[in-house]
C-alpha cells in the first residue's frame, strides 16, 4: 500500500470502487438536473462573475474578485466548483481550475480526504464536460498516484479526449515494453487495442509506425479518417500573394463545368485522389509545381445525419476553409509547419450531401523547403473519432445539404 | 561597484528567412538584451542604479528573458569559474513538462513553464524555492490557442517575467497568465481566442517584459501580428499596435530613451522600432533588413541590432531615426543573442565558434572555437562567459584572455535549448526534464 493510502484509511476502498467503475464504464447515478444545479446560491455570484469572462480581457476584474473567494473555500467546495466547469467557456475553465488547485494546495496537506469521494464521483460521470473530469483525475492522482493508474485501465473508451488519452498512452507504453521483451505476438494485440481507441494523431501515428515494424498492413489514411477523394481546380493568379484575398470563380459558385481563367491558361475541375499515407493532397501533381499560384480542392462529403463536427486540418501553405458555403477559417502563412489537426475549426454537417471547399495558394519563395503546395483534411466527431463519408448515403442519393456555392 | 557602467544591450542576428532549418527555429528562444559591466564611458554605476531601480529591478533578481534589461549579464560575482558536478550542482529538480523558456528569479522563487501532454496542451507554471529546488506550488491551464510547433521549440518558449509581484506566463498558445509569487490568479488571456490568426506553426518565442504597468506582448506571425501593452492589474489592453506579418522570434526589449524614460524596442524583419511603453505610439523607426530570430542588446542609448553582421547604432540627437555607428560582417550571431562585456561584443554561431568584436568599431577582436551546436544565448558574469550547448555542456569562457579561454565545462547530459539565468551567485539552467542550480 502506497504511503498516501496508509494515510487515508479510506483511500484503499475508494480506490477500488473507483477502478471498479471505471473498468465497467459505469456512469455514477447522478442525473442531469442534479449536475446543473451543482452550484449553490452562496457561490453563485463569484461563478457567474468567472463563467461571464470573454475576449480581450472582458470581466477579468470581476473575476480576479471572484478569484480570490473562491479559491480560499475549503474541499468541500471542489465538487461545486467542478460542476462549475460544465459548460464553461475556455477561459473560464482555467480561472476555475486554478481556484480549484488552490484549495487542493492547502486541503491536500491535511488528512482530511474527504473530497477523494467526491472528486471520484465526478471523475466517474461522463455526462461532465472533459475538462473538469480531467482536473478531478489530476486530483485523485495526486492524492494517490496509484488511484489514477489504476483508473487508467477503463478509461481507453472515455468521452474525455485527455483521459482516453492518458490511457491509450499506458497502453502504448505497455505494448512497448512487452514488444522490448520479443514477445512480438502479444506486442501486436496490444498496439491493436491502443489503435482503437486512440484519437490524437501522434498517439495513432505512434502506433502505426510500430504496427508496421511489426509486418502489420494498414490502411492510414483510413484509421486517420483523411478524405482522400477531391476534385480540383487551377492554377489562379497569386503573384505576390494577392490570391489569398482575391476572390476566384470557385468561391462564388460551384459549378463543376465551369472553365475559368487561370493563371496558366483555361482551368477546369478534375478529379483527383491521394493516396499518401497522411491524406496529403498535393495540388503540384495535377498542376505541376508552380509559384504564385492558388488552386481549389472540393470534398462531397455525405453524412447520414446532421451533426456538428470539426473539420481539422494541417498545411503550410496559406488556405481557407468553407463548408457548404459557410467560411469557416483561413491561415495567411507560407512553409513554416505542418501537421496533422494543425487547425481545428467546428463545422456543420447536414444530412446528405455536403460540400467542403479547400482554397490553397503558393507563394514565391524559391527554396527548395518551400515547394510542398498541399493540405490534409479529416472530418472528427469532438472527441477526435474521424468521421467517414458515408457510402450508404451517396449511393442513396443526396437529399438534403449539396450547396451549390462554396 | 563603483565604475560599473550601465551596459544595455540587445541581442539579435541576421539569419535568412529559412523556418525550416534548424537555425532559424532554435534562434527564437534567444532575445532581449541589456548589461552590466565595467567599461570606459557611459553611465555610472549610480546611472544604472537608477535605470533598474525605475525598472523595479532588483539586484539579485533575474526577472526576465536575459535577466535585467535582457542583458544577459549579471554583476554577480561569485559564480564559479571552474566546475564540478558534485561540488557545484546545488540542486536538481525535476520538471513535469518540455520548455526553452528560461528560468526566472524573483527573491528566494524560481519560476519556470513547461508544457505537457500529447499535444502540448497542458500549460504549466512551477514555483521552486530557490534555496533547495523544493516546489512551492504549481498551476496548470489548458491551451486555448494552437500548440504545433517544430520538434525543437515548445509550447514553453517565451520566458515568464515579473515586475516583483506578479509573474506573467506567456506560452506559444498564446495563452497569457499572472499570477502573484504564492501562485494566486490575477488574471488570464487567450490572444489566439482575441485574434484568431495571430500563430505560428513553427511556434511562438517571443518573451515579454514590463514597463512600468504596462506589460509588453509581441506576437507577430505570417497572418496577423501586433504587439500589445496590457495593464498588469488587469490583463485589459491599454493600447494594441499592428506590425508588418511577418514571422518574427525576436523579443522586445527596453531601452533607456533620450528623455530618461524607457522605450521598448520592437525587432522584426525590416528594421527596428521603438515605441513608448505607455501609448504604444512610435518614438522613431530604424530600416533595414534585420534578423527575425536572435535579437539584438542595448547599452546605454547605443543599440547593437542583428543586421549585415552586427549594426551598430547611436541615437539621433533630434529624436529622429538612429544613426549607423558601424555594421560588421564579421560577427554572425544565426541563432543565439549577442552579449555586451567590457568593450566587446559577443556572438556565437550555431556551429560553435564563439567571436569577440570590438564595441567601439565592430572590428574583430578573436574567434574561439566551442563545442556546438547552440541554441541557448550566452550568459555573463563579471568574470565569464557561460555558454551550454545542444547537448547539455556547459562552458565556461573566459573573455579577458587574449584569445578568450575555455577554463571549465561540465556535462549536464542532457538536450539544452534553453538560454540560463542567472541570480543569488548560482546559475540555473533547464531541460526538458530538469532544472539545475549551479554555484558554489
Amino acid at each position: 500500500m502506497s504511503r498516501g493510502l496508509q494515510r487515508l484509511n479510506v483511500r484503499p476502498r475508494l480506490l477500488r470502487s473507483l477502478a471498479i467503475f471505471a473498468l465497467l464504464g459505469h456512469l455514477a447515478a447522478t442525473s442531469p438536473a442534479e449536475v446543473a444545479a451543482g452550484v449553490s446560491p452562496d457561490l453563485a455570484r463569484e461563478i457567474q462573475a468567472i463563467r461571464a469572462v470573454g475576449l480581450e480581457g472582458a470581466g477579468n476584474p470581476q473575476a480576479s474578485a471572484a478569484w480570490t473567494k473562491l479559491s480560499a473555500l475549503d474541499g468541500a467546495a471542489m465538487p461545486e466548483l467542478l460542476n462549475a466547469m460544465d459548460g464553461a467557456n475556455a477561459l473560464a475553465a482555467n480561472w476555475l481550475r486554478a481556484a480549484i488547485e488552490a484549495i487542493a494546495d492547502r486541503e491536500f496537506r491535511s488528512t482530511n480526504n474527504a473530497v477523494a469521494g467526491d472528486l471520484g464521483r465526478f471523475l466517474l460521470d461522463a455526462r461532465h464536460d472533459s475538462k473538469p473530469r480531467r482536473l478531478a483525475f489530476d486530483l485523485l492522482t495526486r492524492l494517490d498516484p496509484s488511484t489514477g493508474e489504476a483508473l487508467l485501465a477503463g478509461m481507453l473508451n472515455d468521452p474525455s479526449p485527455d483521459l482516453r488519452a492518458e490511457a491509450v498512452q499506458k497502453l502504448i507504453r505497455q505494448a512497448s515494453q512487452v514488444m522490448s521483451r520479443s514477445n512480438q505476438p502479444a506486442a501486436r494485440i496490444l498496439f491493436q487495442q491502443a489503435l482503437g481507441f486512440a484519437r490524437t494523431a501522434p498517439q495513432i501515428d505512434e502506433i502505426a509506425k510500430s504496427l508496421r515494424d511489426l509486418g502489420e498492413k494498414l490502411d492510414l489514411p483510413a484509421v486517420f479518417g483523411f478524405v482522400t477523394h477531391w476534385k480540383v481546380v487551377g492554377p489562379f493568379d497569386s503573384t505576390g500573394g494577392k490570391g489569398f484575398a482575391a476572390v476566384y470563380p470557385p468561391e462564388e459558385k460551384l459549378d463543376f463545368e465551369g472553365e475559368y481563367d487561370g493563371k496558366s491558361g483555361k482551368a477546369k475541375w478534375q478529379e483527383f485522389v491521394t493516396t499518401d499515407d497522411y491524406g496529403l493532397v498535393s495540388l503540384n501533381k495535377p498542376f505541376s509545381p508552380l509559384k504564385g499560384v492558388a488552386g481549389y480542392a472540393c470534398a462531397e462529403f455525405f453524412s447520414d445525419r446532421d451533426q456538428e463536427v470539426e473539420l481539422r486540418l494541417g498545411s503550410e501553405n496559406a488556405w481557407k476553409l468553407w463548408l457548404n458555403g459557410k467560411f469557416l477559417f483561413g491561415q495567411n502563412e507560407y512553409h513554416l509547419n505542418k501537421a496533422i489537426d494543425q487547425y481545428r475549426m467546428n463545422g456543420q454537417l447536414h444530412r446528405g450531401r455536403n460540400l467542403i471547399l479547400v482554397k490553397l495558394c503558393q507563394n514565391e519563395q524559391k527554396e527548395d523547403w518551400a515547394g510542398d503546395w498541399d493540405f490534409q483534411l479529416r472530418v472528427c466527431d469532438p472527441q477526435g473519432a474521424p468521421i467517414r463519408s458515408s457510402t450508404a448515403v451517396a449511393q442513396a442519393g443526396s437529399g438534403a445539404g449539396g450547396a451549390a456555392t462554396p | 561597484m563603483i565604475g560599473y557602467k550601465l551596459d544595455i544591450r540587445i541581442l539579435n542576428s541576421d539569419n535568412q528567412r529559412n523556418p525550416k532549418s534548424t537555425t532559424r527555429i532554435l534562434a527564437r528562444s534567444m532575445t532581449g538584451a541589456s548589461a552590466l559591466r565595467s567599461v570606459s564611458g557611459t553611465f555610472t554605476l549610480v546611472s544604472l542604479a537608477g535605470w533598474l531601480v525605475t525598472c523595479g529591478v532588483m539586484a539579485d533578481d533575474w526577472r526576465q528573458f536575459r535577466g535585467p534589461q535582457g542583458a544577459a549579464v549579471s554583476e554577480d560575482l561569485g559564480l564559479p569559474a571552474t566546475l564540478d558536478a558534485q561540488k557545484n550542482v546545488l540542486w536538481k529538480a525535476p520538471l513535469v513538462g518540455r520548455g526553452i523558456s528560461s528560468p526566472i528569479i524573483v527573491g528566494d522563487r524560481v519560476f519556470i513553464t513547461c508544457s505537457s501532454g500529447t499535444q502540448n496542451e497542458r500549460l504549466h507554471v512551477i514555483c521552486f524555492n530557490l534555496s533547495d529546488g523544493s516546489q512551492r506550488w504549481t498551476r496548470q491551464f489548458w491551451a486555448t490557442g494552437r500548440t504545433t510547433v517544430h520538434e525543437k521549440i515548445s509550447v514553453a518558449a517565451p520566458t515568464p517575467t515579473s515586475d516583483g509581484k506578479r509573474v506573467f506566463a506567456l506560452f506559444s498558445s498564446n495563452d497569457l497568465v499572472c499570477l502573484d509569487l504564492d501562485g494566486n490568479l490575477i488574471w488570464l488571456r487567450g490572444l489566439t481566442l482575441d485574434y484568431p490568426n495571430a500563430s505560428n506553426s513553427l511556434g511562438l518565442s517571443a518573451s515579454p517584459v514590463t514597463a512600468g504597468d504596462i506589460l509588453i506582448t509581441q506576437v507577430e506571425t505570417d497572418s496577423e501580428a501586433f504587439v500589445a501593452g496590457i495593464d498588469v492589474a488587469t490583463g485589459i489592453n491599454r493600447w494594441k499596435i499592428d506590425r508588418a506579418r511577418h514571422a518574427d522570434w525576436t523579443s522586445p526589449m527596453l531601452q533607456e530613451g533620450r528623455d530618461g524614460k524607457p522605450v521598448v524596442i520592437l525587432q522584426s524583419s525590416s528594421g527596428v522600432t521603438a515605441i513608448d511603453p505607455a501609448t504604444g505610439s512610435t518614438a522613431w523607426n530604424w530600416v533595414s533588413a534585420t534578423s527575425t530570430i536572435p535579437s539584438g542588446a542595448v547599452r546605454g542609448q547605443n543599440l547593437y541590432v542583428i543586421s549585415g553582421g552586427i549594426t551598430a547604432l547611436q541615437p539621433d540627437p533630434a529624436g529622429q531615426s538612429p544613426h549607423e555607428l558601424w555594421r560588421s560582417n564579421l560577427l554572425r550571431a544565426n541563432i543565439s543573442s549577442p552579449v555586451l562585456w567590457d568593450d566587446g561584443i559577443f556572438t556565437v554561431n550555431d556551429a560553435g565558434v564563439l567571436t569577440r568584436g570590438k564595441l567601439a568599431d565592430g572590428s574583430r577582436a578573436w574567434q574561439l572555437r566551442l563545442k556546438g551546436p547552440f541554441t541557448a544565448s550566452p550568459v555573463a558574469d563579471a568574470h565569464h562567459l557561460y555558454l551550454v550547448n545542444e547537448a547539455g555542456l556547459l562552458q565556461v569562457v573566459d573573455p579577458a584572455k587574449p584569445e578568450g579561454e575555455v577554463v571549465s565545462e561540465l556535462d549536464l547530459g542532457e538536450t539544452i535549448l534553453a538560454t540560463p539565468s542567472i541570480a543569488g551567485r548560482a546559475l540555473y539552467v533547464r531541460s526538458d526534464a530538469h532544472l539545475w542550480k549551479i554555484g558554489k
